[in-house]
């Protein structure tokens, strides 16, 4: 079946079988290796995209639902390519990764949140990324690094005033 | 113009006996380096061994040899080469380097070795090279080396001028590479990049979601691959309805695997090649397969543990240690306690599936792995398939966490076997489910106690008899207890034995293994002993320690890399150490709050931990706060890197400690994925973790593992703090915290 999906903001069609994972579209058609597979159950939150904004697990979403729905991975989170995140700044410049294969679905997890409560307190930060494993258990760093990503983001706000 | 301090290259025999490492090939760098002129007109680069490059423009490359998994040396061995060569961070392009000893010498990682073993190699890398660049442009001025110095990818004669790195590249290139005598160190006071916190060289492309991973490989014409292996460990395949299989959507291929007949080596199986991953996993769920199970479907961890309860009493245990008379000094104890500690078999549960890519043509096997011991993989593939080692050529990508998993080379092989078989490049990508299901497990145990103290509190006597597994008659990986394992040695009546349970069960390293369980279970135990005398659990644990600065091994040797044997005073000092940081004794907890510590040598490194736990009515724990005290030697390479190590640790320790728990029934796992192999997630992470290293005058040493082991004795030794219940058996969920 062919399916047209809009990915970070452009038209991509696709021809798979309809219950293929939006997650494997993602990586083997179309190019978009860093939303990760790690547990296809929707148990770990590595293949976390945005659809229409809201956090969600493309190892779980077959390509025929998505329709519509704007589609947002790692590759397409900051506002334009030579720019980071907020969330992807604040991660680097507190060097949260150790292994990193899970990092790009914390990121997207944390940009939802951030979204949504632009200055969220520990049991907020808690609540929103417990979908979200970390093997190597960067978790403090996680929780310091939406800190940071929320300041930067208020500051880039201020700036633009 | 020559020097004579730059008279001749050094071959490999000399440099070895030079720098005094045992390291090996890594000296190689040096040696093979081809005619210097020669190389200078091929490349125009200046690439005076297999890790630096500069080229004119003045950029610099390194080149990392070890496999990156997370434990950072790709960033903090680089940082050694860049501090000593005098080029600033920033601009470096770092490369991972493919499998080549002869090129690299040792690249395995595995047992926190990749800093001891190559620290004072890389110093003396980047120091020669710059020693080379200082000659070339003194000899470029026709002035003494020795007025001249290195800084900023530059040389600043003492007259003020100056040349760029970049700009002396073509005259180094002409020059031998100098012998040691002629290279100075940077004095560690001189340092601008060790020490500091550095952010992972390949930061940008995670948080991007750049490909870098095993998984994330992509090759022109590539096929995707599962692979269906027997459920209980080892199993054969006797049919399976490949016709059926290969007519399946986007399926190109399906055929059975034979297996090396090791149950870690090549698994008999059937494998699906199809044009994607998900019609290779579409195609697995209507796979019918008949196997032979073999002996292996006969062993059960229930039936095990009730045999090891059986025989804890009697007598037949391989002795491991004897001194004194335990059961005297038992019988004339003041006090006396038994205990029954058991840990059950865990996986590693790497983030990444297991995968490989592979491809075979024209006689070459060319693999793209997540390995962390790509030796292992190369050897592995050319004994099975039959494929000489110089016709398999291995790339390192970074792995998506390793453990210990991935220095066993079971699904690299998998990969070479299958890519053998199919006419393009194939990706294996395990399941989670295959992932659970065909670890190569931490083996679990059973220790069964006995310690006795005197009227004063002093432990006086110690037994154990330890049930652990194995198979061909050795203990699996980390299910071996020395007869030197602390308190062994220090315990004047000393009993330790071990039974080993023969299996089929496929064990493997699992980060800090032996030590990861066996601090848990005596770490305890002491605690057990301090409070059954009446004593503080920090006070009684420097006792035991003893005034003594160094404890020999038994019969010699190096346990845990430690020459000469365990170091007392380095772990006295850690202990104090953490306990000053921790403010141990300073407060007075109300019941449900409590502090607890443990220490622990392992992989050369001697760390002292303090947990403080709330513990609801309800049962509920939380670590509130975790302090850590490391000794792993004089200089933290990378800051950034080595506390996020140890913040790992904690969270690792907490989370093994917490749920994780496989059972194994008729010789296969009962777990299939996260819904019942639950991780540790943020919410039941410590509220805070402070990391302190205290640096002493001892070589340079790993964190991937060694502030791992005492994590969870802390952690239970505060929950007994708190509430009174000890926790005898892991995981966590299996005792009832609740108090009123």
């Amino acid at each position: 079946m062919k399916y047209t999906l809009n990915v970070n903001g452009q038209s991509r069609t696709v021809d798979v079988a309809p219950d293929t994972p939006l997650l494997w579209v993602l990586r083997d058609h179309l190019e978009l290796p860093g939303t990760k597979f790690g547990c296809g159950v929707g148990q770990c939150g590595a293949c976390t995209v945005h659809l229409n904004g809201v956090p969600s697990r493309s190892c779980m979403t077959p390509v025929s639902t998505v329709g519509r729905m704007k589609v947002t991975t790692i590759e397409g989170l900051a506002a334009a390519a030579s720019k980071l995140h907020p969330v992807q700044q604040a991660w680097s410049e507190l060097d949260v990764a150790q292994c990193g294969y899970c990092q790009a679905g914390q990121i997207m997890t944390a940009a939802a949140l951030l979204k949504d409560n632009p200055r969220p307190n520990d049991e907020d930060i808690d609540g929103a990324m417990a979908g979200n494993l970390c093997r190597c258990g960067t978790y403090l760093r996680i929780r310091a690094g939406i800190k940071r990503a929320a300041e930067l983001a208020s500051g880039a706000k201020e700036a633009t005033q | 113009m020559n020097t004579p301090t730059l008279s001749r290259p050094v071959d490999r025999r000399e440099f070895l006996k030079l720098t005094g490492l045992a390291g090996g090939g890594l000296a190689l760098a040096f040696y093979i380096r081809s005619g210097p002129a020669a190389q200078a007109a091929a490349t125009s680069e200046f690439a005076p061994n297999a890790f630096i490059r500069i080229a004119p423009s003045g950029a610099v490359t390194i080149v990392s040899k070890q496999p990156e998994m997370g434990q950072g040396v790709k960033t903090s061995l680089p940082m050694i080469i860049a501090e000593q060569l005098e080029v600033p961070w920033q601009g470096i392009t770092i490369e991972q380097g493919d499998f080549d000893q002869q090129k690299f010498g040792n690249q395995s990682a595995g047992g926190s070795t990749s800093t001891p073993n190559n620290y004072d190699n890389f110093h003396l890398l980047g120091a020669t090279v710059r020693t080379m660049l200082v000659e070339a442009a003194a000899q470029t001025w026709g002035v003494p080396a020795s007025e001249c110095r290195a800084e900023n990818a530059a040389v600043i004669h003492r007259s003020g001028k100056s040349l760029k790195y970049g700009q002396l590249v073509a005259k180094a290139s002409t020059l031998p590479v100098p012998d040691k005598a002629a290279v100075t160190l940077k004095a560690p006071k001189d340092y601008k990049l060790l020490g500091k916190r550095i952010p992972q060289v390949d930061t940008k492309a995670i948080v991007t979601g750049a490909p870098l991973f095993g998984i994330d490989v992509k090759l022109p014409g590539m096929l995707y691959a599962v692979y269906e292996k027997c459920p209980a460990f080892g199993g054969k395949v006797v049919s399976a309805n490949l016709d059926q299989i290969k007519t399946l959507p986007g399926v190109k291929d399906a055929f059975i695997l034979e297996g090396s007949g090791k149950v870690k080596e090549l698994v008999p199986g059937v494998a699906i090649v199809a044009d994607s991953t998900w019609a290779a996993f579409s195609a697995r769920r209507q796979l019918k397969v008949t196997w032979d199970e073999g002996k292996v479907a006969g062993e059960s961890w229930d039936t095990f543990v009730a045999e090891a309860r059986q025989k804890a009493a009697q007598p037949g245990g391989r002795s491991l240690r004897k001194d004194g008379n335990p059961d005297a000094a038992l019988a004339g104890a003041a006090k006396v306690v038994q205990a029954e500690y058991l840990y059950p078999f865990i996986s590693h549960a790497n983030l990444e599936p297991q995968n490989t890519t592979a491809r075979w043509k024209d006689g070459v096997m060319e693999v793209w792995s997540p390995t962390q011991v790509p030796g292992a993989g190369a050897s592995m593939v050319s004994r099975v398939l039959k494929i000489p080692e110089n016709k398999i050529v291995l790339h390192i990508t970074r792995a998506g966490g390793g453990f210990g998993r991935r220095i066993s080379a079971d699904f690299l092989v998998e990969a070479a076997a299958i890519a053998q078989k199919v006419n393009a490049p194939v990706k294996l990508t395990w399941s989670r489910e295959d992932d659970l299901k065909h670890d190569h497990y931490r083996p679990g145990g059973i220790h069964f106690l006995k310690g006795g103290v005197d009227a004063k509190g002093k432990v006086v006597a110690w037994k154990n008899h330890f049930f652990t597994f194995g198979e061909g008659g050795s203990p699996g990986s980390g299910g071996n207890l020395s007869g030197d394992e602390f308190p062994g040695r220090w315990i004047p009546n000393f009993q330790s034995e071990q039974t080993m349970f023969e299996t089929g069960w496929p064990m493997g390293p699992w980060r800090a293994p032996g030590s990861c369980v066996f601090a848990w279970v005596f770490h305890s135990f002491i605690d057990e002993l301090a409070h059954a005398g009446g004593r503080d659990p920090l006070e009684l644990r420097l006792e035991l320690l003893g005034d003594k600065d160094m404890m020999p091994n038994s019969g010699g040797g190096t346990k845990g890399g430690a020459a000469g044997g365990y170091n007392v005073a380095r772990m006295r000092n850690v202990l104090k150490f953490a306990a000053e940081k921790f403010g141990w004794g300073k407060k007075k907890y109300a019941k449900g709050q409590g502090a607890g510590l443990a220490f622990h040598f392992s992989h050369r490194g001697y760390i002292a931990q303090v947990a403080e736990v709330t513990v609801s009515k309800d049962g509920q724990l939380k670590v509130d706060r975790f302090v850590s005290a490391c000794d792993i030697g004089a200089q933290v390479v990378n800051l950034s890197g080595a506390e996020n190590q140890v913040e790992g640790s904690v969270v690792d320790g907490l989370g093994t400690l917490l749920t994780q728990e496989l059972n194994i029934e008729r010789g296969r796992v009962t777990q299939s994925n996260f819904t019942d192999y639950p991780l540790i997630r943020i919410t039941e992470a410590p509220i805070k973790i402070e990391t302190y290293f205290l640096k002493t005058d001892n070589p340079t040493t790993g964190l991937g593992e060694p502030a791992l082991p005492p994590v969870a004795p802390a952690i239970c030794n505060a929950i007994f703090a708190a509430t009174g219940k000890r926790v005898r058996q892991m995981p966590l969920s299996r005792t009832d915290l609740r108090w009123a």
